[in-house]
């Protein structure tokens, strides 16, 4: 059994996230510093359209003579701004509902992983498709649909650990001893989730990244004058022979982001692909409603299924 | 036989009830998207009929008071979930064609590209990902994982600008757009099968790497099967179980990709379809649109569990008897 030997896709976790975090940040200031110190990114200037990359215009400019680094600095503050709002939401949500799924049982916990599996019922990005085309080119539309979609998971992980702490032995003696929900909540049930909900919510954002994005592409999301990655690749198309640059930034900048977000999830995939195929037996200790996780009950992205953990 | 009907029952009330919430959600959406819209609807129907130049009020009074968009809200409604009820989705407000016709002309080629895609990331990512496990030391396996980390960041619609701009116009290999011709097919199925590809690679290795190290395995070896022959015999089955449940996983991919590569290459399927609905505002089409999209979702998404069901015989019997 020489032939396998596992080197071959053996990524160092530690430093694949160290390496996401230096990007991420990177990107960042980029978007920051463009903002005080950069030029304009809706100053038109047809005298310069499509130049070339220089002193004056790092990266060229535009059709419309705009100039590209500060335009690429105005899509990472739209993109990450929208993506990293409405995972903040979706976590809240998300957690909120769980923690009452969990606690409540009975009818609550019914009504919200019917709600949570109508929302896994259609794909996220026909989802913020949707809810974006009530209000084209608004922000509001987009952050709602983005939300809808995202809270599912974070409520399917909060739902099934917490039901699962709940019913555990720590939280049994703390319930003798009297302590009160807030108590048991901060000390028994939330410091577990905390790994888990990070890495979702960066899984989260780097899905809100990729659908915004996609969602501009098309057409129907921001609309023209916002810099936005999809925006700029589609404006960039007409002009890709006279300047490839123009529609390599967007395009490097979006894979690189998303990459480096991804990044921050990966030590998780490994687990993933047995954990799909439901082995009947003497099956691992679900927490007892386990009604909750339909088939369509992947990932937005196809990526992580949560189940309760092995141990 | 009757755990295999309380199952099958089991699944399809499942299924029924995920179809309807589906098309519960589509239609309540699809109706406040008619409410909600800014703008009056009467003049953007009328100049997508007409063309932007040649509305003018009289066009659009003619077009509202056809479509009867003056009515009070709550008669539209209910007028408007009844019609989906009986599953009537109307005429599209641009083309005047009927909805339910335009739907299933589209739904051949995406299902016809969607199919394509799908086996296509199947077939390369079981080479891929066998030969990851096989000859994991192999300076050519070394760039299969990194390959896979960059193409799992990049979207179905980057990969199919790439694809188009390096293929089509550089090397003139492949059409850029259009439809019709088996040539067509080639560059959105192989911009979706390359979104695909990396998680279909990784599972595939991953499972067939655990066949490796099972006692099973090694036994077959010990008894002096070939290689080819042990891999046949015993580790085809729990590959096949594998690979078909992820790739039930990675439908969601498949349905975003379908939608934006549609429209990036033209192909006139459903995606393609409710992007220009969008655009258009043309609600009947995109309840229309959306819900065959969504419904198409359900079914696959059972389909593939009944798959999996019927591969899988330790979930076809009860657990008690197969430990014994």
């Amino acid at each position: 059994m020489s032939a396998m030997s596992p080197a071959a896709i053996k990524t160092s976790p530690a430093q694949l996230g160290r390496w996401g975090v230096w990007i991420l940040l990177a990107v960042l200031l980029l978007g920051l510093l463009s903002a005080w110190l950069g030029q304009d990114p809706a100053i038109q200037n047809l005298d310069q359209n499509l130049a070339t990359p220089s002193t004056t215009h790092w990266l060229g400019t535009d059709h419309l003579g705009r100039d590209l680094l500060a335009r690429l600095g105005e899509a990472v503050r739209v993109s990450f701004w929208l993506a990293l709002g409405s995972a903040l939401l979706a976590v809240g949500l998300g957690t909120v509902l769980g923690l009452c799924a969990a606690w409540q049982r009975g009818l609550t916990e019914r009504l919200l992983c019917l709600c949570a599996d109508g929302v896994a019922a259609i794909p996220g990005l026909l989802w913020v498709l949707l809810v974006a085309a009530l209000a084209p080119g608004q922000k509001w539309a987009l952050y709602s649909g983005l939300v809808l979609t995202a809270w599912v998971e974070f409520f399917r992980l909060v739902r099934s650990r917490a039901s699962m702490t709940l019913a555990g032995d720590a939280v049994q003696a703390g319930r003798l001893l009297g302590f009160g929900a807030p108590y048991l909540l901060r000390w028994h049930v939330l410091p577990p989730l905390w790994p888990d909900l990070l890495r979702l919510w960066s899984y989260a954002v780097a899905n809100a990244v990729l659908a915004v994005a996609a969602l501009g592409f098309v057409g129907v999301g921001l609309r023209p004058p916002t810099a936005e990655l999809g925006l700029m690749m589609t404006e960039a198309l007409p002009y890709y022979d006279e300047a490839p640059w123009l529609l390599a930034g967007p395009v490097l900048l979006l894979v690189l982001v998303v990459a480096a977000l991804q990044s921050a999830t990966r030590p998780h995939e490994r687990e993933r692909a047995h954990e799909r195929t439901p082995v009947a037996g003497p099956g691992p200790a679900y927490p007892p409603p386990a009604q909750c996780t339909s088939p369509t009950g992947s990932h937005p992205a196809g990526g992580l299924q949560f189940c309760p953990e092995r141990r | 036989m009757s755990m295999g009907w309380t199952l099958a029952t089991r699944q399809g009330v499942r299924l029924l009830g995920q179809s309807a919430l589906v098309a519960g959600a589509v239609g309540v959406l699809s109706f406040v998207m008619t409410r909600a819209l800014p703008g009056d609807a009467a003049y953007r129907i009328a100049a997508g009929r007409y063309g932007y130049d040649r509305v003018d009020t009289a066009a659009a009074d003619a077009v509202r008071s056809e479509l009867g968009l003056d009515q009070p809200a709550w008669q539209q409604l209910l007028h408007w979930l009844g019609d989906l009820l009986q599953l009537r989705l109307g005429d599209s407000m641009v083309s005047g064609d009927p909805v339910i016709d335009e739907i299933t002309h589209q739904l051949g080629h995406t299902l016809q590209l969607s199919l394509a895609a799908w086996l296509l990331a199947i077939t390369l990512g079981l080479l891929l990902g066998s030969w990851v496990a096989l000859r994991g030391g192999h300076w050519s396996a070394r760039w299969i994982q990194p390959m896979c980390t960059l193409l799992r960041a990049s979207p179905a619609f980057v990969l199919g600008v790439v694809l188009m701009l390096g293929l089509g116009v550089h090397l003139d290999w492949l059409p850029v757009a259009g439809h019709g011709e088996a040539i067509n097919l080639v560059l959105p199925a192989l911009a979706l099968a390359l979104t695909l590809l990396p998680g279909m690679t990784q599972v595939v290795s991953q499972r067939l790497r655990q066949v490796l190290a099972s006692d099973a395995f090694e036994f077959a070896l010990t008894k002096g099967l070939h290689l080819p022959a042990a891999l046949w015999r015993h580790a085809l089955a729990p590959l096949a179980l594998g690979t078909l449940a992820y790739a039930g996983m990675q439908l969601v991919l498949l349905v975003e990709g379908v939608v934006v590569v549609e429209s990036l290459v033209a192909w006139p399927g459903i995606g393609h379809a409710l992007v220009h609905a969008v655009l258009a505002r043309d609600v009947p089409m995109i309840q229309g649109t959306a819900l065959a999209m969504g419904l198409l979702f359900v079914l696959l998404n059972g389909l593939m569990d009944a798959a999996v069901q019927w591969l899988d015989p330790r979930l076809r019997e009860p657990a008690g008897r197969s430990a014994a």
